[in-house]
């Protein structure tokens, strides 16, 4: 086995120790209801947690994630509601505000050479205070086409169902790993975060693969705030507060490395998959309250980071040499 | 020496202060008008420096942990677990300096660990504090068993809403813990090597400075001073609300440092500016809410405040304007 592939063998691991405790305390949690129920309820926090992984992959972070989400809500909602347009072409246009939104921060990240949490919290008091400023109630979205959307599924033996949303998770995951792995965007976006000087000395181009970053980012928290208006037939200017944190949360999990540079995709899914484990479980326990819910969140990060630590600690001693400033 | 004095006033944070704050006046002719009245000062000008002294206070132990590059992301989840304290112990009968101390230790705590781990296990500051960040709000809730938990104990309430000398006891707390820390590192070599470990910590190191202690001190301070700001905001609403007590506020704290001029990228920084950061903020704040704007208002004008401030502090207006507007390049160079 590839020592590379040793933190997301971890991920997996203990995603597979925790699933089977859970399992042998309430056997209901394995039957295929539950499991779709994972795909359906942590669809949107999945496909933003792709995005973020891509950011942190090429060393930087995006936290106007969740905002972003709630603003396409929002959008959407204003669109299809009071201005009658069609679903289809309420979520293009959000797609293409997010684009321009996250190719603007990625250009002010890449030219003006500052931080990109700084930036991208701008971003995030923008597309909150936009939100609000558009409305400060919830908007319903009634349209026979979210009713169409929501009457796909596919039920599966047991009592399961794959929802629509839950497969379209898992199709951005699919492509998500594809595009990171196998096409010349995800060498460039390692290569970046691996270490942005010997990549622009190798020909990577920084600036374009830097805004690219940020667009796919913003609009698949577009993409994630749709699914969320499917979830939730509504948009609500303060839904998703906090969920660029998760997907973070999500990202580290899945033993991609806040440095940059390393990680998989497919260690986000199983990430995502262990937060929804650990909310399912306290849904499932009953006495436990959904604080213990960020507690625990909190007390995996710090397992997986500290983890990390070992591991890298172990085996890359130049790696305190790519690390960014 | 006078002159030295107005060169030092006429710098773009104060300019920027004197700025809203004059937008205010006209937006709001009342703005300057100050009373006295039962023993205390009152008016819009106070206000700001009472509901800007929470933030205040967290950007003065933000300024020493931006200063060593790295940030503190979990000061409002520190902070609701401070007010969670110090309310639970006094609704439980004990008395209120016991229940201070208590939620200052907690602060102090906090800071420490956050310290830990930057400075021993060597994680990267921002997902460092962001364990607490995440996993700091459902310890206070536990703390308050999910309650928002109500007191009214005399004390608490004195230091959230009582006055002294007419100025708010926030306020006061605030002024003092700004002298006490900027001349702890001015007066002494603490500001320098916080500087210095700023600018490269390996090389601080080997030129002697004990960098691991440095960044348990600033990180520790960071911790004390959510701890504060956490007790002011509890004293406030007589209650400690774990879900809304600093919430976002940590995003304010960075705002205010680095709109006072302390580079994100570590080695120069400044107490008061990061104070009068704070202070613009909130005057804006205030502006907004007394001109009669949406509260909402507020986020979106707070965006573009950061990419002035960026914009200025960015390379590419250092070839654009002239030297005295762009320090930070400087100190870097």
């Amino acid at each position: 086995m590839s020592r590379s592939l040793r933190p997301l063998v971890a991920t997996a691991i203990i995603f597979i120790i925790a699933y089977s405790l859970a399992v042998m305390q309430f056997p209901g949690m394995f039957s295929t209801r539950v499991l779709g129920n994972f795909l359906t309820d942590n669809a949107f926090l999945g496909i933003a947690a792709v995005g973020m992984t891509f950011v942190i992959l090429s060393g930087g972070i995006d936290l106007s994630v969740g905002a972003v989400i709630g603003f396409t809500g929002v959008l959407v909602a204003v669109l299809i509601s009071w201005a009658g347009f069609h679903p289809l072409s309420a979520f293009a246009i959000a797609l293409l505000v997010a684009a321009i939104f996250g190719g603007v921060m990625g250009l002010a990240i890449h030219y003006m050479q500052v931080p990109a949490f700084i930036v991208t919290l701008a971003g995030m008091f923008l597309a909150r205070g936009g939100a609000s400023v558009i409305t400060q109630d919830s908007v319903p979205i009634s349209h026979e086409f979210y009713s169409w959307i929501s009457s796909l599924i596919i039920r599966l033996p047991g009592g399961g169902r794959l929802s629509f949303i839950g497969l379209t998770m898992v199709a951005v995951f699919i492509v998500g790993a594809l595009v990171a792995h196998r096409t010349k965007f995800g060498s460039y976006v390692y290569a970046l975060g691996g270490n942005p000087v010997s990549a622009s000395l190798m020909g990577v181009p920084v600036a374009r693969t830097t805004v690219g970053v940020y667009m796919l980012s913003s609009v698949l928290a577009a993409l994630a705030g749709i699914v969320f208006s499917l979830y939730t037939s509504a948009g609500y200017p303060l839904a998703a507060v906090g969920v660029e944190l998760d997907a973070i949360s999500a990202v580290v999990i899945g033993g991609t490395l806040l440095t940059g540079g390393y990680g998989f995709v497919l260690g986000t899914f199983i990430g995502v998959m262990l937060l929804g484990l650990v909310q399912t479980y306290i849904i499932f326990d009953g006495t436990l309250s959904s604080w213990w819910t960020k507690i625990v969140i909190g007390v995996l990060l710090f397992l997986f980071i500290v983890l990390q630590r070992l591991i890298f600690a172990a085996s890359a001693p130049g790696e305190k040499a790519a690390e960014k400033g | 020496m006078m002159r030295r004095i107005l060169g030092q006033l006429a710098n773009p944070q104060l300019l920027a202060l004197a700025g809203v704050l004059l937008i205010n006046w006209l937006l709001f002719p009342n703005f300057f008008r100050i009373t006295w009245q039962d023993g205390r000062l009152f008016g819009s000008l106070i206000d700001v420096l009472n509901r800007g002294a929470p933030v205040a206070i967290l950007a003065i132990g933000m300024v020493g942990v931006i200063a060593t590059k790295g940030v503190d992301l979990s000061v409002g989840a520190v902070m609701a677990m401070a007010g969670a304290v110090a309310a639970t112990l006094v609704v439980a009968g004990y008395p209120a300096p016991i229940a201070v101390a208590a939620a200052l230790t907690v602060g102090l705590l906090c800071g420490l660990w956050n310290g830990f781990l930057v400075a021993v296990l060597d994680i990267q500051p921002i997902v460092a504090t962001l364990v607490l960040m995440v996993a700091g709000r459902g310890i206070a809730q536990l703390i308050t068993q999910g309650f928002i938990v109500t007191f009214n104990d005399p004390v608490l309430i004195f230091i959230g809403t009582g006055s002294f000398l007419g100025l708010p006891m926030a306020a006061v707390i605030a002024i003092v813990l700004l002298v006490i820390v900027t001349l702890l590192v001015r007066k002494t070599a603490l500001g320098l090597f916080i500087e210095a470990v700023g600018v490269n910590r390996a090389a601080a190191s080997l030129a002697g400075i004990r960098s691991r202690m440095l960044l348990l001190y600033v990180y520790g301070l960071s911790g004390l001073c959510a701890a504060i700001a956490g007790i002011i905001v509890a004293g406030d609403i007589r209650g400690a609300d774990a879900n809304n007590a600093g919430l976002w506020l940590e995003l304010d704290a960075i705002l205010a440092v680095v709109i006072g001029g302390t580079s994100l990228l570590g080695g120069r920084f400044s107490v008061p500016l990061a104070v009068v950061g704070a202070i613009i903020i909130q005057a804006m704040n205030t502006g907004i809410l007394v001109s009669g704007f949406p509260p909402e208002f507020n986020l979106i004008v707070k965006a573009g405040l950061i990419f002035l401030v960026l914009i200025i502090q960015s390379p590419l207006a250092g070839r654009l304007f002239p030297a005295r507007l762009r320090p930070v390049q400087e100190a870097r160079k």
